[in-house]
């Protein structure tokens, strides 16, 4: 499976899709990146003239490369464009560090711990372009064919 | 390990994961881990995982789907390590 072929089984659309390029993956982790336009609808909100990333959507590029598009590659058998897979977000523990700006691209780099009876449960960090740690936790989910 | 120290141990390993205090207050053999504790299905493979390190032994995916209750968990966790 490819990296596009992944992007194209994932089940959200702009303005929800955090994913823009995966560079590495295996069944043991996956690495990708995205990059925050600067007109993201959040901005607009978050804060009142003064633009920065939500840490909810941050996490949420987190979940979407870390965990369901290294989900999507282990389950590469089963998932394809017309068999999306079903997949819940079960639980998120992150830490912040710094703030990311509009415009910014960001690197998320996602460990397996484990992967077991259809939950997949990942080690997950968020660069920055500088390859400054922007947060870091652990978020796992519920993901079947 | 008599039954009461089974049941203890496995009362300690559903903790973190139940809903429904009055039920797990009251935990016995018959208490259902969905219907009673309320604990939802990603929870459930957290107690699964928890139950295997704490007792050495692995579960599979037919043990899984059969261990529902706390009675379902001690005849695996039991049968388990009888195969030891």
């Amino acid at each position: 499976m490819t990296a596009s072929q992944i992007i194209k089984c994932l089940p959200y659309q702009e303005p929800f899709l955090f994913v823009d390029a995966l560079t590495a993956f295996s069944s043991e982790g996956i690495t990708g990146s995205y990059t925050f336009k600067n007109d993201e609808y959040f901005y607009k909100g978050h804060f009142k003239n003064n633009p920065i990333t939500p840490g909810v959507i941050l996490t949420e590029c987190m979940a979407q490369i870390g965990v369901v598009c290294l989900g999507i590659y282990m389950l590469k058998d089963e998932i394809n464009e017309e068999n999306k897979p079903q997949i819940a977000l079960t639980s998120s523990q992150v830490d912040f560090f710094l703030p990311v700006f509009p415009g910014e691209k960001v690197i998320v780099v996602s460990e397996k711990e484990v992967f077991r009876f259809n939950k997949l449960k990942c080690k997950v960090k968020l660069l920055n372009e500088k390859g400054e740690l922007v947060c870091r936790g652990q978020i796992s989910g519920m993901l079947k064919a | 390990m008599t039954k009461e120290e089974l049941i203890a141990k496995l009362k300690t390993i559903v903790q973190p994961y139940i809903q429904n205090e009055e039920a797990f207050n009251n935990l016995s053999e018959n208490t259902d881990f969905i219907n009673d504790l309320k604990i939802n299905s990603a929870n459930l493979v957290d107690v699964i995982l928890d139950v295997e390190d704490e007792f050495d032994i692995r579960i599979e995916n037919d043990d899984m789907e059969r261990m529902v209750s706390v009675k379902a968990a001690m005849d695996i966790v039991n049968e388990k390590l009888a195969e030891k």
